[in-house]
């Protein structure tokens, strides 16, 4: 769309631009003291507050009165607004207006860069307090007048890069003005986000969590800081210290990152005013939790082109939901009592605003809170009450719309900022649409004038007869241009007419194919109104998928309960000294394991026939990574400071997929990145809680470690990071070990000490708090890291991987370390040459608690079969294979009290198999964590047949929506990209 | 790092000497295996059996008959134990790669993209450490298949137990290669695209590159005096029906065309590799008599809103359908996870099909498939001696517990690098004991 700028600064005077003491030397000084009122129009004072046919009297900018009795002063200069309707200027207060993208840095190869690139700033270039918008805005008049004719006025600008921007900008959008007027506030907020700068390539984080972690040390060494602590100079945290003050805005882009967010502004006591990603409706309760203000972008998804079935076939259903739900979004939130402001953040074309928030409106948003997301609830994030309204006193920054801003038809006449008066479309121009009748040489003519108002159209006709014309309607004037009575000759009469205030007929002349002219006056037959549709769609028309727990194929349309159940008459792998137990009743209540027995009865319980079928604790993993947004921070060699469990992604389908192979419990293990990798997640399984609702109450703290060629780098072009060799990671170990006992001993020591989360973590590990689970492969470095251990005091609880485990099972055995293994991988790599898939059965025959794990999203649901491969391999027996993935991992996590046996009080935590659950054969029919039934075969059968009814509904409303003209986008599938030990947040893939 | 590189080529390839089985030597005497529950790959199952073979080939197999035996056999007693055909794994890279991450060791794609004159077979390293831990379960012939490219190479059937690859062959060159353009292309993260799916657009134009390349084939064959064109020479044996076309393809719509693109070049023998989505074409199939070696079942299914045992239970609705079907393994680590064929297997079992129709996937079916079903694939008389006997269900990790295996009637070890270590190390602790 074009632009339509007309009269700019036909008002000049109203601004006065210069300050009193700017000196004048092209005339004479004046000063401005008229009043402009606005008079007969409907005011929006607030979204709450509405003046219908009121005057809004402005003075020097600044708002004077609104109201309807308002008196107008002599000095005042009137504008008849009849028919249109004043708002509050829109505030956007997430935008980029007018700061230029920052250059990447330069550079390229796969060698990391650790150090900055600045000096006397803080250690990471990610973290840039310092920066301030107002040293990178340029003024962008073409996107100001695009911004005002959208209804946007005032916008906080910034310069979104780094994890910490530094300060924003509050620009009155002014065109007519300059700097001195259009800023409002200079560093206003100040702006975070998860993402890193570009113009670095320092390579921490690499992960969000990782992010995360860098903001929370970041705090603290701001507050060291601060108390005068440090005796050098750190401008970022000077910065940072200044900015702390001002509203916080962090960009979290999603509704995961945003209870990220919250989560560490709460460490510090901070509520960050949050940037959404459109997807809060999720799980609006954990959003509405957070009681932050979220800024909520509207770009909805298109629907996806799903005429060619083949291609179709490939969607996701999770997407095909979002392009259904996401309109839904700030309804929902605002049913929910979530407040938020919105943004153009992400739309590609201003216009398309409008369009979205219609559409929202059309999903049931109710008007005045979208009004109030426009004005009053910005205005409140950034503490400026002269923006957002126009109560007296405030900014006069408003736009007059042709009628109700909501309505698809009305459009921004006016826009005036701070008294200075931007006009769109003349706010005097007649409404000519209608239809005339006029009679031309003996021939009665009829005139239908149509469309809208600022382009109508004409049909011409007389009689039976359509002749081709053209009108063109423009500053006042009419042209009509149209064919003779001889419709066979191009020959065209043209008319024109000025058009007066309040005329009902065109008083025009013609002019004839030969040059002859006449006046002609063409009257208007009635004063018919011109049919307007309006585009306001019934919500209730409106068919929104029901969201589900999580929202994805598989989810809960309501979270499934405990339940009182009693397996009769099953195979019972107990774990516990009674072996198995045939023909056995097992009775779950409240949650645990309340009866073993023979015959039992109790009142109201569900009764399961168990017959002919085995019962078996859950299993658990002791080594996976899925359900997390992150597996690695790869950045340095340490990265003790961060946490799985600040990354738990609740919603990953290989939740359902593992319980569908009777997994009830894992361990997240951070990757294999570095020596010292990052803190566990230890969840269970609850498809359908949220993220902090999985992990497992009173959590044992667990870190992962790692040895051997992936913390070296071997197998990718990297030589910079220390170290490169086997010899070297000791003496990491050795360094980080020895300063944590330093940092240690000056903590307990009561003298002040700047906390550092990394030596806190490994604190843990030397007070043994804290264990290990290590990726290791090669009896040497196992050996070395066993030896570290014992120099400081403490034990390596458990190795995972351990390939090699088999050769030095006396020394792990004497030392008491764990171990967990993989069944029968090997070959992938130069150090697992020497795998075997005897190494289980080995390490368990010499005493060492030994699991199988998977670190694998496939080989996790079928770790009932890779335990029988320890029956295969090296002859255990089937009781002791069955503990490698059950009792065995879950004494590794130092969980055992609670689950992985079948033993009265523990959680019912329990596994129905259709037969020996170590046999390739066998098929998990319930999956139940602490009484509540996550997997059953039944369930998941009608889940089939739901989600093939909705991918239908849904590609036949899209084919609808197609049909009806809406624009499409190609069929694509958002790849959620497994993780694995060497997993950045987007590539690699080894174990 | 070029000497890091010489040093850890040299050290594994002295390590994988050191550690390579010894071949055995041909049949000396007929062996009769009695009292075993014989399968015999073609369905039928016959218990308290006998089974004698003698040079290498099968001459006996059926209910016991103490009549048949002689004092020159060598009997072995099975009662109670069970006997298969050698399971046979298609689509194979053993041999190609030792190491994955060691790029030296790395020989199975070649750069390019027309390579129908590539040979696998002559890269097959027979005594890679990987291979010698198929035979302890059961897999005794391998189809070795390159990679990469739009046409990748020839692949060759090979026995597991042999000096060098010309010991091993057991059909050469008997099939070409083809890697059908997907529908759909990966997002290239690194620069800046998001890492998803989206529609290949170039996906017609590819397809269209494949029927010039088959065009111009036929047109230089069809001249006389041609001058050497070695890609287009090697694809003689599509047109005259003597190699087979293997086309790997995993979407209905490519599966569909590729199939009709092939069939209009006037090749007969076509056989799908990998076809995820072949059971939605499976009458098309049926019809047109194309046989499916099928994806790895131990996978997740491709989409997050598919049943979870999708991987599980395609090959039953093959089978039900009529389509003729076996078992691959290729993906992630698939050499160290081709071992693990039997319980590929098992899985369609617990996921629909009998153990009779299970055994077929990984027997007589990828015979046929290779075309060695004269020799291979079953327990029939007249067929070669490549067969196992373990104590238990072989389908099943639980029980697959080999004690005799032989390939052409040669009584092969089963023995390896890793049950040589494993004894080495549990009698290190029985010592310190």
């Amino acid at each position: 769309m074009k632009i339509k700028f007309l009269l700019l600064g036909l008002l000049f005077s109203f601004a006065s631009l210069a300050q009193d003491y700017y000196p004048k030397n092209d005339g004479v000084k004046t000063k401005e003291r008229n009043f402009t009122a606005i008079t007969n129009a409907v005011i929006y004072v607030s979204p709450k507050k509405v003046i219908k046919k009121g005057t809004l009297l402005i003075q020097n900018g600044l708002v004077v009165e609104s109201g309807k009795n308002v008196k107008i002063p002599e000095n005042c200069v009137v504008l008849d607004a009849k028919g249109h309707t004043i708002y509050p200027s829109f505030i956007d207060l997430y935008s980029t207006f007018g700061v230029a993208k920052p250059k990447r840095a330069s550079g390229s190869g796969r060698s990391p860069q650790y150090g900055p690139n600045r000096e006397g700033f803080y250690w990471n270039d990610h973290i840039r307090a310092e920066q301030n918008a107002i040293h990178h805005f340029k003024f962008d008049e073409k996107q100001a007048k695009t911004l005002l004719q959208h209804g946007f006025g005032v916008v906080n600008t910034h310069l979104a890069d780094g994890i910490v921007r530094g300060t924003g900008t509050l620009v009155a959008l002014d065109v007519n003005g300059n700097d001195s007027k259009r800023i409002l506030a200079n560093q206003s907020v100040q702006y975070l986000s998860f993402s890193k700068s570009v113009q670095s390539r320092q390579s921490y984080p690499t992960s969000i969590m990782g992010g995360m972690a860098l903001l929370r040390q970041l705090y603290h060494d701001a507050d060291w800081y601060s108390k005068g602590n440090v005796n050098t100079t750190d401008r970022t945290i000077e910065a940072f210290n200044a900015n702390r003050n001002k509203p916080q805005i962090i960009a979290a882009g999603s509704r995961a990152n945003a209870l990220r967010a919250d989560k560490v502004g709460d460490m510090f006591n901070i509520q960050y005013t949050i940037l959404g990603g459109g997807d809060e409706y999720e799980r609006v309760q954990d959003v509405k939790n957070t009681n932050a203000t979220f800024i909520i972008p509207i770009n909805f998804p298109k629907p996806y082109d799903v005429e060619n079935s083949f291609l179709a076939s490939r969607l996701e259903l999770e997407s095909m939901r979002e392009w259904n739900q996401r309109p839904a979004n700030p309804k929902i939130l605002a049913e929910n009592g979530v407040q938020f402001a919105l943004t153009m953040h992400e739309l590609k074309s201003p216009k398309a605003f409008k369009t979205n928030l219609l559409n929202a409106i059309a999903h049931g948003l109710d008007k005045t809170t979208a009004l109030a997301a426009l004005t009053t609830v910005p205005a409140q994030v950034l503490n400026n009450s002269k923006i957002g309204n126009l109560n007296p006193g405030s900014h006069a920054n408003f736009m007059i719309a042709s009628g109700d801003f909501f309505d698809s038809k009305s459009s921004v006449l006016e826009h005036w900022i701070r008294g200075s008066r931007h006009i769109f479309e003349d706010i005097t121009l007649q409404d000519i649409r209608g239809e005339y009748h006029f009679d031309l040489e003996g021939v009665s003519y009829t005139l239908d004038v149509t469309g809208s108002k600022t382009s109508p159209k004409a049909t011409l006709k007389s009689n039976q007869t359509t002749y081709s014309s053209n009108l063109s309607y423009k500053n006042d004037w009419v042209h009509l241009l149209f064919t003779g009575q001889d419709t066979t000759q191009q020959e065209f009469l043209r008319f024109n007419a000025k058009i007066l205030s309040n005329s009902t007929e065109l008083n025009g002349t013609v002019s004839f194919e030969d040059g002859r002219s006449q006046a002609l006056t063409m009257s208007k037959l009635d004063a018919k109104k011109t049919k307007e549709k309006t585009n306001q769609e019934d919500p209730k028309n409106k068919t929104i998928i029901p969201i589900t727990f999580p929202n994805v194929a598989y989810g809960h349309t309501a979270l499934p309960k405990a339940e009182t159940l009693l397996f009769r008459n099953a195979t019972v792998w107990t774990n516990e000294a009674d072996g198995i137990l045939k023909n056995t009743d097992v009775l779950i209540k409240n949650g645990k394991i309340s009866a073993i027995g023979q015959n039992l009865n109790v009142r109201g319980a569900k009764i399961v026939d168990a017959t002919g079928k085995h019962l078996t604790c859950g299993v658990i993993d002791e080594h996976s990574h899925i359900a997390a947004a992150s597996i690695n921070e790869a950045g340095q060699n340490s990265s003790a400071e961060v946490s799985i469990e600040d990354v738990v992604e609740a919603d990953d389908v290989n939740i359902y997929r593992n319980l569908s192979g009777g997994v009830t419990t894992i361990q997240i293990l951070h990757g294999s990145a570095n020596p010292i990798g990052g803190r566990s997640a230890i969840i269970k399984l609850k498809w359908g809680e949220s993220s902090e609702d999985l992990i497992y109450k009173n959590t044992p703290k667990f870190i992962k470690f790692a040895l051997g060629e992936n913390v070296k780098q071997s197998n990718w072009e990297s030589y910079s990071r220390f170290p490169q060799t086997r010899m070297g990671v000791e003496q990491m170990y050795v360094d980080y070990f020895s300063r944590a006992k330093a940092y240690d001993d000056a903590k307990k020591s009561g003298e002040p000490y700047r906390t550092d989360i990394e030596m806190e973590v490994l604190a843990e590990v030397l007070n043994k708090e804290r264990f290990i689970s290590c990726h290791s492969y090669v009896q040497s470095e196992i050996n070395m890291l066993m030896k570290v251990a014992e120099q400081f005091d403490f034990n390596i609880n458990t190795f995972t991987h351990i390939l090699e485990g088999y050769k030095l099972a006396d020394k792990m055995k004497t030392h008491g370390a764990g171990a967990s293994t993989f069944s029968d991988w090997w070959a992938y790599k130069y150090e697992v040459n020497d795998a075997i898939p005897h190494n289980a059965a080995i390490l368990s025959d010499m005493g060492v608690v030994t699991a199988i794990n998977s670190d694998d999203a496939e080989m996790s649901r079928r770790l009932n079969q890779e335990a029988a491969k320890a029956v295969k391999y090296g002859g255990a027996s089937e009781e002791e294979a069955w503990k490698m993935v059950t009792l065995n991992p879950a004494k590794l996590l130092h969980i055992d009290d609670k689950v992985g046996s079948i033993k009265i009080g523990k959680d019912a935590d329990v596994v129905l198999w259709n037969t020996n659950p170590l046999s390739i054969y066998a098929k998990a029919e319930k999956t139940i964590i602490e009484g509540v039934t996550y997997f059953d075969l039944e369930t998941d059968k009608k889940h089939r047949i739901s989600i093939q009814d909705e991918r239908n509904s849904l590609i036949q409303m899209m084919l609808k929506a197609k049909n009806k003209g809406m624009k499409t986008q190609p069929v694509k599938v958002n790849k959620k990209l497994d993780m694995h030990c060497d997993t950045l947040d987007h590539h690699e893939h080894e174990h | 790092m070029k000497f890091y590189i010489k040093f850890l080529t040299l050290f594994t390839l002295i390590l994988s000497v050191h550690a390579q089985q010894t071949p055995a030597p041909s049949q000396q005497q007929a062996i009769a295996i009695t009292g075993a529950t014989a399968h015999l790959g073609t369905g039928e199952v016959i218990e308290n059996s006998l089974i004698i073979f003698n040079n290498g080939l099968l001459e006996y197999v059926g209910q016991l008959d103490s009549t048949r035996i002689n004092s020159d056999m060598e009997v072995i007693d099975a009662q109670n134990q069970h006997v298969y055909p050698g399971f046979i794994i298609p689509n194979s890279t053993l041999g190609l790669i030792e190491i994955d991450a060691v790029r030296a060791s790395d020989d199975d794609a070649e750069i390019g993209t027309w390579n129908p004159h590539i040979r696998s077979l002559i890269a097959y390293n027979t005594e890679s450490k990987v291979v010698e831990t198929m035979r302890p379960n059961g897999v005794l012939l391998a189809q070795i298949t390159p990679r990469g490219g739009r046409i990748s190479g020839k692949s060759s059937v090979v026995q597991l137990d042999a000096w060098n690859w010309e010991d091993a062959t057991i059909k050469t060159d008997e099939g070409i290669h083809m890697n059908w353009p997907s529908n759909f292309s990966y997002g290239r993260w690194w620069l800046g695209e998001s890492p998803g799916l989206k529609v290949n657009d170039k996906y017609n134009d590819q397809v269209s590159e494949v029927e010039t390349y088959f065009s111009n084939a036929k047109a230089h064959l069809a001249t006389k005096s041609k001058g050497t064109h070695l890609p287009y020479e090697a694809m003689t044996g599509l047109f005259d029906g003597t190699t087979k076309l293997y086309i790997h393809v995993d979407d209905e719509k490519g599966i569909v065309d590729a199939v009709t693109a092939a069939q209009n070049h006037n090749i007969s023998d076509i056989v799908l590799v990998g076809a995820y989505e072949a059971y939605k074409v499976a009458s098309f199939l049926k019809t047109n008599k194309i046989p499916v070696l099928l994806r790895r079942v131990h996978s997740r299914p491709n989409k997050s809103d598919e049943d979870y045992d999708l991987p599980f239970k395609l090959a039953k609705m093959l089978v039900d359908a009529g389509v003729v079907v076996a078992l691959e393994a290729s993906g992630d680590m698939e050499r160290m996870n081709s071992r693990n064929l039997p319980f590929y297997a098992g899985t369609t079992v617990a996921f629909g099909l009998t153990k009779a129709q299970a055994l077929k996937l990984i027997t007589l079916n990828p015979a046929k498939i290779l075309g060695i079903d004269d020799q291979y694939g079953s327990l029939e008389s007249g067929k070669s001696a490549t067969l196992f006997i373990s104590s238990g269900d072989a389908l099943d990790m639980r029980t697959n517990q080999l004690t005799r295996a032989f390939i052409d009637g040669r009584d092969i070890s089963l023995e390896s690098h890793q049950t040589k270590l494993w004894k080495r190390y549990s009698n290190k602790y029985k010592t310190q004991e």
